[in-house]
C-alpha cells in the first residue's frame, strides 16, 4: 500500500534557511544542505526546498544549493520559486532536483506545465497552488480563489478549476498551500484540501498550517491528501519526523517507519 | 556504465554510485555499452521516445549484445519496461531482452495514477541483488505503467497499487525495477551496491 508522504519545507533566502509566517518577518535559521541532509537521515520521505531569494544572482546561489543537496540526500526533492522557463526547469533538474514546482508563473503562462511536461515528463513538474477563502460568486463558485505573488494578488481564478487544467496540461502532482491556514499552525484547510484532491487524479500535497500530528492525520484522512508539507513543527524542534510518524502509524495511517 | 539515452534521472543514478565509491561513466554510444563492466540502464520518460533514441544510436543491438555476452544489467524505471517484448504506452515494440508485456495500471476510483511515493515490496526468490533487505523497506515510485514478464520465475518483487504487480523482476544477467533505487535512500543505496558486487549468475 502506497504510505503518505511527509515533505519537510525549506524556504530558502540568499542560500539560507527561513520560515516565514504569513510571508512576512522570515527569520533566518540554517543551512539548507545540513537541514535536508538532517530530515533525510530523520525519514523525511521528499524535501520540498523553496527559494525566497529576491537578488538578481538568485540562480546561481540556489542552482549551488541544489548540486550540493544532491550529493547529500538520496530521496527525492523538489525545487520551487521564481522558474519561470524551460532553461530555469532544466538547470535545476540538471543540478540534482527531482521535481521542479511553478506557481505564478505557471498562472500568468499555462503552457509553461505543458513545455514542462513535455520536455521532462509530467512526474518532474508540480503545479504549487497559493489559495484564498473567498465568498462564492459566479467567477469563483467553490470559494477558493488562487492568488500569486506570495499571496498579495488574488487572480480571479477559481482554484477548483485551475487545479483540474493544471491536470489537463500535464501537472504530475498538486502542492495547494492554504493562504489563510498558511503560518497560523492551526491546521491544515482541511475543505479546500479535500475539494482539489477528490477533483484531479494526481496526487495532493497539503500545505499550510501544521502545528501538532493531528493536523497532519485529520488532512491525510479527512482531506484525502496524498502527502503533507511540514515546517515550523520540525524546524524549531517542537516535534521529529519520527514522532509525527509514529502517531500516523497509531493512527491507521501507512507511513515509511523505517529508513 | 550508465547508459544516457535523454530519458531522464541519469545524474541521480551516477551521484549514488559515485556516493557507493563506485567510478561511473555515462555512455552514449554501442562501443561504451560493450565495454562496461556492468550497465545500469535508468530511464523516465515514454517508452516509445526512448526506443526511437536507443535505436538511432544502436543502443538496442549493443544491449542485446551485452546481455548476450553475460554483462550484469540493471534497468531502472521505464529500463525495466522498455526491457519486455512490448508496451502498451503507445503501442511500443521493446527490446525484448525478457519477454513479457509492459501494461498500463489500471485505474480504479480513488487510487491516484501515477503511483508516486512510497511502497513496499514483497521480495522472492533470494536473488543476491535483493538480499539483506527488512520486509518492511520501502522504495520510491513514480509511474503508471508497470512490467509483467512471461515467465512467472522472473518477477522477484511484487508491489500492491490497486493490483498487486511486479516491481523487481530479473534474469539470467539482467534484474530491474520498477522503483528507483537511486532515490529510495537507504536500502535503495543497499540494492545498487549488491548489483556492484554481482557476477551476474544467480543459481536457482
Amino acid at each position: 500500500m502506497l504510505s503518505k508522504r511527509i515533505i519537510p519545507c525549506l524556504d530558502v533566502r540568499d542560500g539560507l534557511t527561513t520560515k516565514g509566517i504569513k510571508f512576512r518577518n522570515n527569520i533566518d535559521i540554517g543551512d539548507p544542505v545540513a537541514m535536508a541532509r538532517q530530515y533525510y537521515e530523520d525519514g523525511a520521505d521528499e524535501i520540498v526546498f523553496y527559494d525566497i531569494t529576491a537578488s538578481s544572482d538568485r540562480r546561481n546561489i540556489m542552482i549551488e544549493v541544489v548540486r550540493r543537496v544532491a550529493r547529500e540526500i538520496f530521496i527525492p526533492f523538489s525545487v520551487g520559486g521564481g522558474i519561470r522557463t524551460l532553461d530555469d526547469m532544466r538547470e535545476v533538474l540538471l543540478a540534482g532536483a527531482e521535481k521542479v514546482s511553478v506557481n505564478t508563473a505557471a498562472v500568468l503562462n499555462p503552457q509553461i506545465i505543458r513545455e514542462g511536461a513535455r520536455a521532462f515528463g509530467s512526474q518532474c513538474i508540480v503545479l504549487g497552488m497559493d489559495v484564498k477563502r473567498v465568498t462564492p460568486s459566479p467567477k469563483i463558485p467553490s470559494g477558493y480563489e488562487i492568488v500569486i505573488h506570495g499571496g498579495r494578488t488574488p487572480m480571479g481564478l477559481d482554484a477548483l478549476w485551475w487545479a483540474r487544467e493544471g491536470e489537463r496540461l500535464g501537472a504530475g502532482e498538486i502542492c495547494l498551500n492554504s493562504i489563510d491556514a498558511d503560518g497560523t499552525q492551526e491546521g491544515y484547510e482541511l475543505t479546500l484540501t479535500r475539494l482539489i484532491s477528490e477533483a484531479v487524479s494526481i496526487p495532493v500535497i497539503a500545505s499550510g498550517g501544521a502545528g501538532r500530528p493531528e493536523h497532519l492525520a485529520e488532512v491525510l484522512t479527512a482531506g484525502k491528501a496524498d502527502a503533507a508539507l511540514i515546517a515550523s513543527m520540525i524546524h524549531y524542534g517542537t516535534y521529529t519526523i519520527q514522532e509525527i510518524k509514529e502517531y500516523l502509524n497509531h493512527q491507521g495511517i501507512p507511513v515509511r517507519l523505517i529508513w | 556504465m550508465v547508459i544516457d539515452y535523454q530519458a531522464g534521472n541519469l545524474t541521480s543514478v551516477v551521484r549514488s554510485l559515485r556516493a557507493l565509491g563506485a567510478e561511473a561513466t555515462v555512455v552514449e554510444e554501442p562501443e561504451g555499452v560493450l565495454s562496461a563492466r556492468r550497465i545500469i540502464f535508468p530511464g523516465v520518460g515514454a517508452a516509445g521516445e526512448a526506443m526511437a533514441t536507443l535505436k538511432r544510436r544502436g543502443l538496442d543491438r549493443a544491449l542485446r549484445e551485452a546481455f548476450s555476452r553475460g554483462i550484469p544489467l540493471f534497468g531502472i524505471c521505464l529500463g525495466a519496461q522498455i526491457i519486455l517484448d512490448h508496451s502498451e504506452e503507445n503501442d511500443t515494440p521493446c527490446l525484448g531482452l525478457l519477454s513479457g508485456r509492459t501494461r498500463a495500471l489500471p485505474p480504479s476510483p480513488g487510487l491516484k495514477i501515477p503511483h508516486m511515493g512510497w511502497n513496499r515490496v514483497n521480495f522472492r526468490g533470494g536473488h543476491p541483488v535483493f538480499a539483506d533487505l527488512p520486509l518492511n523497506a520501502e522504495y520510491y515510485f513514480v509511474h503508471s505503467y508497470y512490467p509483467e514478464p512471461a515467465k512467472a520465475e522472473a518477477v522477484l518483487g511484487v508491489t500492491e497499487h490497486g493490483v498487486s504487480f511486479p516491481s523487481a523482476i530479473g534474469w539470467r544477467n539482467l534484474v530491474a525495477t520498477q522503483f528507483h533505487p537511486e532515490k529510495s535512500g537507504r536500502f535503495g543505496l543497499r540494492i545498487l551496491a549488491n548489483f556492484l558486487a554481482w557476477d551476474g549468475h544467480h543459481a536457482e
